[in-house]
C-alpha cells in the first residue's frame, strides 16, 4: 500500500511559512528543502521527530492529530495518557484528578500508558537475560528514533527489542478489560492515545513492526489540555483508580525506562542529534559494554514532546513528584505470563532498513554520482547559508545531482555567472561591426 | 571505463597528536560508503578499522594520510605515516601489547586492541614497516555480489 508507506503526521501549513531556512538546518535526516519560497517535506526521509514543529518560528510546521469530537464516533470511547499528561497541570498533586477529569470529557474508560510501560518493562526485563540478544539492547519506545534507526543506522535494526510501545500494550490491555467488563463488542470501543507527539500519531496510521496499531486514533495534549483543565478544576471527587507504578509514570521523563529495569550498564539519552551521536558510537563498536539503551527524540524526554503545553523542565520536576506518589506495584512474574497470553506484545513484524541516503543502487553509478558531487561541492562557497533551499553546500551539491536542484540555486554562483555575463556584454557591446569603419568620417 | 574498472579515492590527512579531529575521517568514511550503498555490515566493519589505523596515525606516528579507495569489487583503505615506524610487527599485532603514551591512555586509547582489532574486522592486511622511514598499512574488503 503506496498511500499507508509514507504517511506522515508532521505537515506544512504553506499559507505560513516563510521559505527561511530555519527547519531544513535542524531536520536530522535532511529531508526539508524550500522550494519554490515554501518549505517540502521529503517523505520518504521523514522520521516524523517534530524537531521542526519545534523551531519553525512562524507555526508553519504542526502535526495532524485527531480532534476531541473525534472520539464521537464510536459508542464507547477509552482514554489512554501518556504519563507526560500528568505533568502539564498546575496544582494538581493526584493522578488519579487527571484521570477522572477525561472521564467527564466524555470518556466511558481511563487506561494509563504508564501502566502499559510497567508492563513493557516486565517484558523488557525477560529479552534482558537472553545472552544471545545484540547488545545494547535498544528501546522501541519512541517511534522517531525507530524510525531514525531504519533511516540512518540500518545495521542497529536488530538490538532493537522486540517489545512494542507502552501505547500499544496499554491499548490491547484497556480494549479487553473494558469489553470483559461491561460485556460489550470491540468494535463498539474506540481508544484514543492522548499523544505529546506527531511521531505517535505516525505510528498508529502506519505502525513499525507490527501489522495494524491497537490504537484507533490519537488526540494531542494540546487540543485536550483546555477542556481537561477546566473539568479538573471544577472535580469534586475522584473515582477512576490510579494503576501505574512509580517506574511507570517516571517513563515520561529521559532515563524513566532505563531506572524501572533496575540495571547498571544503560544509557539514557535525549535529543535527536544526541542521540544520533551516541547512535554513531554504538554502530561503531565503540561503546561494548553497555546492556541498554533509551534514546527519545526529545528534549527531556516524552515532557519536551512538541505538542505539549507546559515548559518541558517544570512537567519533568511534576511528574517527579507525582511519580513518588504512585500506587500501582510492579507486574509480577505471573501477571505477566497471563498478559503475554492475551494480548500481542512483541513486534512481530520485520523492521526493515531504509537505506534513502544512498546515491543509487548500482554501486558504479553511486560513484559517479559522487565524484560529481565532490567536484560540484568543491566550487560552491561552503558557507553553508542555507539561501538555495538546501541545509548545507554539500547537499545541494547532493541535490543537483539527484536532479532536484540546479547550481545557479546558489547565491553566490548565481552573483558569478552575472559578473560574467556583464563582463561579456561590455566585451561584446565594444565590438564595432565589421562593415563599418574603426573611426568614422576619416575617410 | 576501460574492463569496467572504476574507483573513487578520498584522501584525509592525518595529524599528530591532534586528539580534537580524531574520528573526523572514519566518519567521513563511514557516510561515503553509506551513500555508495555499501551493505551496512560491511561499512561498520571498514569504519571500525578506519577509526583504529585512523587513531594510530594520531597516537604514534609523525603524522600521515589515510585513504580510502572504492571499487565496485573492493574497498581499500591505506593509511599511510613517516615514521617512526614499528620494530615489531607481530609483537604489535598482539592483543593488549601497547607502546601508546601516557596522554593517549589518558584518554582512553592505547589499550594495545587496535591492529588486532583491524585484522579481526579486515579481509586482507598487509602491513610493511621500517624503523625510521615509516609505516604503510593497507586494509582490504571484498565486496560481495549481491
Amino acid at each position: 500500500m503506496k498511500l499507508k508507506e509514507y504517511y506522515h503526521s508532521v505537515t506544512l501549513r504553506k499559507d505560513k511559512c516563510r521559505g527561511c531556512t530555519n527547519c531544513i538546518k535542524r531536520c536530522p535526516t535532511e529531508a526539508i528543502r524550500v522550494r519554490d519560497g515554501k518549505a517540502r517535506i521529503i517523505a520518504e526521509r521523514c522520521i516524523d521527530c517534530g524537531e521542526c514543529i519545534r523551531v519553525c518560528p512562524y507555526h508553519a510546521k504542526v502535526a495532524v492529530t485527531d480532534p476531541l469530537s473525534s472520539i464521537e464516533r464510536f459508542r464507547y470511547r477509552i482514554a489512554l495518557p501518556a504519563p507526560t499528561l500528568y505533568g502539564q497541570f498546575k496544582n494538581v498533586d493526584d493522578i488519579k484528578v487527571i484521570l477522572t477529569g477525561l472521564k467527564k470529557l466524555g470518556f466511558d474508560y481511563v487506561y494509563e500508558v504508564a501502566r502499559g510501560a510497567d508492563y513493557v518493562t516486565a517484558f523488557v526485563k525477560e529479552a534482558l537475560k537472553d545472552p544471545n540478544r545484540k547488545r545494547p539492547i535498544i528501546s522501541s519506545a519512541c517511534p522517531a528514533i525507530v524510525r531514525l534507526i531504519q533511516v540512518r543506522f540500518p545495521e542497529l535494526i536488530d538490538n532493537i527489542v522486540n517489545v512494542d510501545s507502552p501505547m500499544e500494550i496499554a491499548a490491547q490491555l484497556a480494549r479487553n478489560e473494558f469489553c470483559e467488563r461491561y460485556g460489550v463488542k470491540s468494535e463498539e470501543v474506540g481508544v484514543f492515545f492522548i499523544t505529546p507527539c506527531a511521531a505517535k500519531m505516525t505510528s498508529i496510521r502506519n505502525p513499525v513492526g507490527r501489522k495494524e496499531s491497537s490504537v484507533d486514533g490519537a488526540i494531542s495534549i494540546q487540543e485536550i489540555y483546555g477542556p481537561l483543565y477546566s473539568q479538573i478544576s471544577n472535580l469534586k471527587e475522584e473515582d477512576v483508580a490510579q494503576m501505574a507504578s512509580p517506574f511507570g509514570v517516571g517513563w515520561a521523563n529521559s532515563g524513566g525506562a532505563c531506572l524501572s529495569l533496575g540495571i547498571d550498564s544503560y544509557l539514557a539519552v535525549d535529543g535527536i542529534q544526541n542521540v544520533i551521536r551516541v547512535l554513531e558510537e554504538i554502530e561503531d563498536e565503540k561503546l561494548t559494554d553497555l546492556e541498554y539503551f533509551e534514546g527519545l527524540a526529545c528534549p527531556g524526554g516524552c515532557v519536551g514532546g512538541p505538542l505539549t503545553v507546559e515548559n518541558g523542565f517544570v512537567a519533568k520536576n511534576r511528574i517527579r513528584k507525582l511519580s513518588e506518589k504512585a500506587r500501582g506495584r510492579p507486574v509480577s512474574e505471573d501477571e505477566l505470563r497471563e498478559v503475554a497470553q492475551k494480548i500481542q506484545w512483541r513486534l512481530d513484524e520485520k523492521i526493515l532498513p531504509k537505506p534513502v541516503m544512498k546515491l543509487d543502487d548500482d554501486i558504479v553509478e553511486a560513484m559517479k554520482k559522487m565524484e560529481t558531487i565532490e567536484s560540484i561541492y568543491e566550487s560552491l562557497p561552503g558557507l553553508d547559508c542555507g539561501s538555495c533551499g538546501s541545509p548545507s553546500c554539500r547537499t545541494l551539491a547532493e541535490d543537483i545531482v539527484r536532479g532536484y536542484a540546479s547550481e545557479m540555486d546558489c547565491v553566490f554562483k548565481l552573483r558569478e555567472k552575472v559578473k560574467q555575463l556583464a563582463q561579456e556584454m561590455i566585451e561584446l557591446s565594444e565590438k564595432i561591426p565589421g562593415g563599418r569603419k574603426e573611426t568614422e568620417g576619416q575617410e | 571505463m576501460a574492463g569496467g574498472y572504476y574507483s573513487i579515492e578520498q584522501v584525509f590527512h592525518i595529524k599528530a597528536g591532534d586528539f580534537a579531529s580524531a574520528g573526523e575521517a572514519s566518519s567521513q568514511i563511514k557516510k561515503t560508503l553509506k551513500q555508495l550503498g555499501i551493505d551496512s555490515t560491511l561499512v561498520r566493519r571498514v569504519t571500525i578499522a578506519a577509526y583504529e589505523a585512523e587513531m594510530n596515525l594520531i597516537i604514534h606516528s609523525i603524522g600521515g594520510e589515510l585513504k580510502l579507495k572504492v571499487t565496485p569489487q573492493s574497498i581499500i583503505v591505506t593509511a599511510e605515516d613517516k615514521g617512526p615506524g614499528i620494530p615489531d610487527i607481530d609483537l604489535a599485532m598482539q592483543e593488549g601489547y601497547s607502546t601508546a603514551p601516557e596522554i593517549a591512555r589518558e584518554l582512553g586509547f592505547g589499550a594495545g586492541m587496535g591492529l588486532p582489532n583491524i585484522k579481526r574486522n579486515a579481509d586482507r592486511l598487509n602491513i610493511q614497516s621500517k624503523v625510521g622511514e615509516g609505516t604503510l598499512l593497507e586494509i582490504y574488503f571484498d565486496i560481495k555480489a549481491r
